[in-house]
């Protein structure tokens, strides 16, 4: 056994330590000058501080940055896990600034640093390599969302979406230890690797079988995959706009992260790509099909959600170098495309108190930029080129093909994969018909600062000139 | 240079969008400078170069294997100059849109970019990215725009072209797994030996992805009803060049991929026996029942649509030859039909509706148009008598030419072919008597309203001149295209040339 290395623990945690001491920071600015300031006053700052604590995280990956790894393997870091994690600091980042006009909560200074504490959460998931590990990261993050979902008090809604979402949540994550403890049982390790190691060598057992679905269970309720998606709907529609955002965005990262390092251990038994594969099928219908009757644009995001979901889990089952690196740019891609949706769904709503479609109605005559923000976000996330959403989805679909252990399903899932992309054009554009075609007889513009029109142009860019150039992500992730 | 078409293009869309929204005027003339440009170019092209010539070709996505390659042949130069003279006609046409005209032009000059895209394309990713660019600036166009069930119309048409384009993308994945993962180039994949098997697959779903949006019976119905949905401008692009894009891709990525797709099963079904002839088959359905539907059409411009899907059927009749006279014969019949389908709605859409305000034939035969419109009635005979294929006009050069290279190959589908065409005479003979020249009296309800239609206006006049011109052009002298197409046809795999394999 070797000797725990304290300094190599250190220099991995250190993104994690910085938004630590920001988050009690925020706490402590709040609890002892602000008491007696504006709300809004109290928001702006806790918000502006929590984007400049994530945003120092970031500066500090990319200036110092190793492959290293520590505890015997349990956390790295190396490029990939870098890049990561820089992907959800900017998440964070961005969906801080994009909610500091929010008045949904009284404790500015609270809300703040949860939000910073989710993305340690999310940061300790992305290096993680170790079961118990996995399994105390997610529930930070998971455990800081339920309360953020609750955190509109005066909204019976989020309240309600926040009772579904923990007991959803709780009850898969109990399922997901169980799993991880079978896991343990079979294989006499928690560390990824090592289990990988011991079960390429033993045969198909049905203990093993159970484990998978357990475990399947409980990382399938993280990404929203069906038939673990329920939550997901009601979460959307019931949370404060920032906090889904959040939920879409980097805590999806994450998610994705971690499952792609627990399939490096179990693919040697194809009882996990199995699973897998019924989680990404059942994902692609059942999101498709449901987003189709909405009329509440978050639901809409929601099940397109659980359709996007379904497109990287076939990345995930692939599982070769190419399909993995192609699911997490997706992942950061799809994440980066949804908070800028998510920040225009919280413009209309500011601005008409409502979600539902006719809400949209005649937004290009009352915000030309803002509409074209959308327009730019929901192609992009249907997949129509020259937006990064095509490119993403054709690298997936590519990689996925290219793959040699999907010589048996990999044409036919992505069959249903593209099938399921072009009936999704159809909820796409029933949002963007609104905000093109129909006509409102509100014709006032919608109310949008300076600081929001800025970062949603410079989301709208970044989706369209990542599509014009998608070497761009690809540096990125070498970059670190 | 040629390339300069499609940043032309995108680069007016985008001026348009951001500063001449509230500014009708400047966003029209915009659209006119950006298209005349464009059509200057596509005429340069095809006045000055011959063969194959490359225009851009850089690393785009090198991990990848994809490059950003342009290039042009004869084919693709006769479709950028049909897309340069649709567009700069369209914008004509579309003169007197008032409401939201920086939107509409900004729309419809992306649209026009992602159709020189296409053709100029030769990188398969390239394509489909162009090919898909295309879908969106539609359906606003007509959900915005457009008359007669426009939302319907529009969404119809999306999703029938997302459709058609989600079969081509997943061909297109297959064919750069199976080829290795190499490389796109349309040229170089050519070069790869497919595996029968996987052509006998990938053929018909790539050629059927791009039929849909050429219009192929059974799934050409968004065609009529999207046509008609459609503001004129955009019917114009719609069946003038966006169904061309449909044939294209069929030509250029179905069958130069995959040729043998196309090969004998080895058994038959009522003697249908490979992809090729069912695809014939379908086509000629199209012809027939194209022509025979618009018979019977009370709403002038499902006339004209309908019209289109019987016109589409002879092109991909005249692919499915494989010798090179079809060919030849279809690629004019882009042409001709691109001209033809625009003036025809223009005619109906434009000059006729926008004055008499209804598309019903019955209505319009009791208002004399003969008489009181009667810059429309003659257009109308002569446009009329170009769609019908008579001699000295384009169609007539393009249809013989399909028909000749199908006599060889499917004499029965020629003689049904030939039925067609004639009952194309009909349907354009009743519409042109009943619209223009009936003697109906102009009693019972009264639709004439006292003062008289407003005169034809310069932008009008223009356009119509323009495109009659070519058609007429390319009746008289159809050397000066097939000068241009005959090489490039000679230069497709061996095997589009030979009859195919029996």
């Amino acid at each position: 056994m070797n000797p725990v290395s304290y300094g190599d623990i250190f220099r991995i945690l250190t993104p994690e330590t910085i938004l630590e001491v920001v988050s009690l920071l925020v706490l402590l600015v709040d609890l002892a000058w602000l008491q007696r300031s504006s709300q809004s006053l109290r928001m702006r700052t806790a918000s502006l501080l929590g984007a400049i604590g994530s945003l120092l995280s970031l500066l500090w990956l990319f200036l110092n940055h190793a492959t290293i790894s520590a505890m015997g393997g349990a956390l790295v870091s190396n490029a990939t896990v870098a890049a990561l994690q820089a992907g959800i600091l900017g998440l964070t980042a961005l969906v801080l600034l994009l909610g500091i006009r929010e008045r949904f909560s009284r404790n500015p200074g609270e809300y703040v640093a949860l939000v910073l504490l989710a993305t340690t959460g999310m940061l300790l998931v992305a290096a993680a390599r170790d079961l118990l590990l996995i399994f105390v990261s997610l529930e930070l993050l998971s455990l800081s969302l339920y309360v953020l979902t609750a955190f509109a008090k005066a909204r019976a809604a989020s309240a309600e979406s926040a009772l579904k979402y923990y007991l959803f949540g709780g009850i898969s994550a109990a399922f997901m230890l169980f799993g991880f403890s079978y896991l343990y049982g079979l294989t006499g390790t928690t560390y990824l690797p090592a289990i990988a190691a011991r079960l390429s060598h033993m045969p198909l057992s049905p203990i093993e079988l159970v484990a998978f679905v357990l475990v399947a269970v409980g990382l399938g309720f993280k990404v929203a995959a069906a038939p673990f998606h329920l939550w997901a709907p009601d979460t959307y529609a019931g949370a404060p706009a920032p906090v889904a955002a959040l939920i879409a965005s980097g805590s999806k990262v994450a998610s994705f992260a971690v499952l792609i390092a627990v399939t490096a251990a179990l693919v040697p038994a194809f009882g996990w790509t199995l699973a897998l594969l019924c989680m990404a099928a059942a994902s692609i219908l059942l999101g498709n099909l449901s987003a189709l009757v909405q009329t509440s644009v978050r639901r809409i995001l929601a099940c397109s959600a659980i359709a996007h979901a379904g497109y990287m889990l076939l990345g995930i089952a692939a599982h070769t170098d190419a399909s993995n690196q192609a699911v997490l740019v997706y992942a950061l891609t799809y994440a980066l495309t949804t908070v800028g949706a998510f920040a225009v769904v919280a413009l209309v709503e500011r601005s008409t108190g409502s979600d539902r479609l006719d809400a949209f109605a005649g937004l290009s005559a009352r915000s030309p930029m803002v509409a074209a923000a959308l327009l730019v976000f929901l192609l992009s996330l249907a997949g129509i080129p020259p937006l990064v959403g095509f490119w993403v989805k054709f690298q997936l679909f590519a990689a996925v093909l290219q793959a040699p252990a999907t010589s048996v399903w990999g044409l036919g899932m992505v069959v249903l994969a593209i099938a399921g992309s072009a009936v999704s054009l159809y909820y796409y554009l029933q949002v963007l018909k609104r905000a093109y075609v129909t006509a409102s007889e509100d014709a006032s513009p919608i109310d949008v600062t300076g600081l929001e029109s800025f970062l949603l142009v410079l989301l709208a860019a970044a989706v369209l000139l990542l599509g014009l150039f998608p070497g761009l992500i690809s540096g990125f992730f070498t970059m670190l | 240079m040629l390339a300069w078409t499609i940043y032309l293009s995108f680069g007016g869309a985008l001026l348009i969008a951001l500063f001449a929204r509230k500014q009708p005027q400047l966003a029209r003339m915009l659209a006119l400078v950006t298209a005349v440009a464009g059509f200057l170019l596509a005429v340069w092209a095809f006045a000055t170069q011959t063969g194959l010539t490359a225009i851009a070709d850089c690393d785009w996505i090198p991990a990848m294997g994809i490059r950003y390659t342009l290039a042009a042949d004869g084919i693709s130069r006769v479709l950028v100059l049909l897309t340069g003279l649709a567009s700069v006609s369209g914008v004509l046409f579309s003169w007197n849109i008032e409401r939201r005209a920086g939107e509409f032009f900004a729309f419809y000059l992306a649209l026009i970019g992602g159709v020189y895209g296409v053709f100029l394309s030769a990188d398969l990713f390239l394509f489909f990215v162009f090919y898909e660019i295309a879908i969106v600036p539609k359906y606003f166009l007509i959900a915005i725009w457009g008359s007669t069930r426009r939302e319907y119309g529009a969404m119809k048409l999306a999703l029938y072209s997302f459709l058609g384009s989600a079969m081509v993308l997943v061909g297109l994945l297959a064919a750069y797994a199976v080829s290795g993962g190499h490389t796109l180039n349309l040229s170089a994949l050519q070069q790869y030996p497919f595996p029968i098997s996987f052509q006998m697959w990938a053929f018909p779903l790539v050629f059927l992805g791009f039929a849909i949006l050429a219009g192929m019976w059974p799934l050409h119905t968004w065609a009529p009803t999207g046509h008609v949905a459609a503001p004129t401008a955009a019917s114009m692009l719609l069946a003038g060049v966006v169904m061309k894009l449909g044939a294209y891709g069929c030509l250029r990525v179905a069958m130069t991929l995959f040729p043998h797709g196309m090969d004998p099963w080895g058994w038959s079904f009522l003697g249908v026996g490979s992809w090729r002839t069912l695809f014939a088959l379908l086509a000629v359905i199209g012809i027939v029942y194209g022509a025979v539907v618009a018979l019977i059409q009370n709403d002038f411009k499902f006339v004209i649509g309908y019209s289109s899907v019987s016109h589409m059927g002879l092109v991909l009749l005249g692919l499915m030859t494989l010798s090179q006279i079809g060919l030849d014969g279809a690629v004019l019949q882009m042409f001709s039909h691109g001209i033809l389908a625009g003036l025809l709605f223009a005619t109906v859409g434009r000059i006729v509706y926008e004055r008499t305000h209804t598309r019903d034939l019955q209505s319009l035969s009791r208002m004399h148009l003969s008489r009181t419109l009667p810059f429309a009635a003659w257009l109308f005979v002569l446009v009329g008598m170009a769609s019908m294929g008579l001699p000295g006009f384009s169609g007539f050069i393009a249809e013989l030419q399909v028909l000749i290279g199908a006599w060889t190959a499917f004499p029965v589908f020629t003689i049904l072919a030939g039925v067609g065409i004639v009952v194309g005479v009909a349907y354009t003979w009743r519409a042109m008597q009943t619209a223009f020249f009936s003697d109906a009296p102009a009693t019972g309800q009264t639709v004439h309203s006292p003062e008289p239609f407003a005169p034809i206006t310069w932008a009008e006049k223009t356009g119509v001149l323009l495109l009659l011109a070519a058609s007429l052009v390319v009746g008289l002298a159809p050397r000066i295209l097939l000068d241009q197409i005959t090489p490039a046809v000679l230069a497709l795999p061996h095997a589009l040339l030979s009859g195919g394999r029996i």
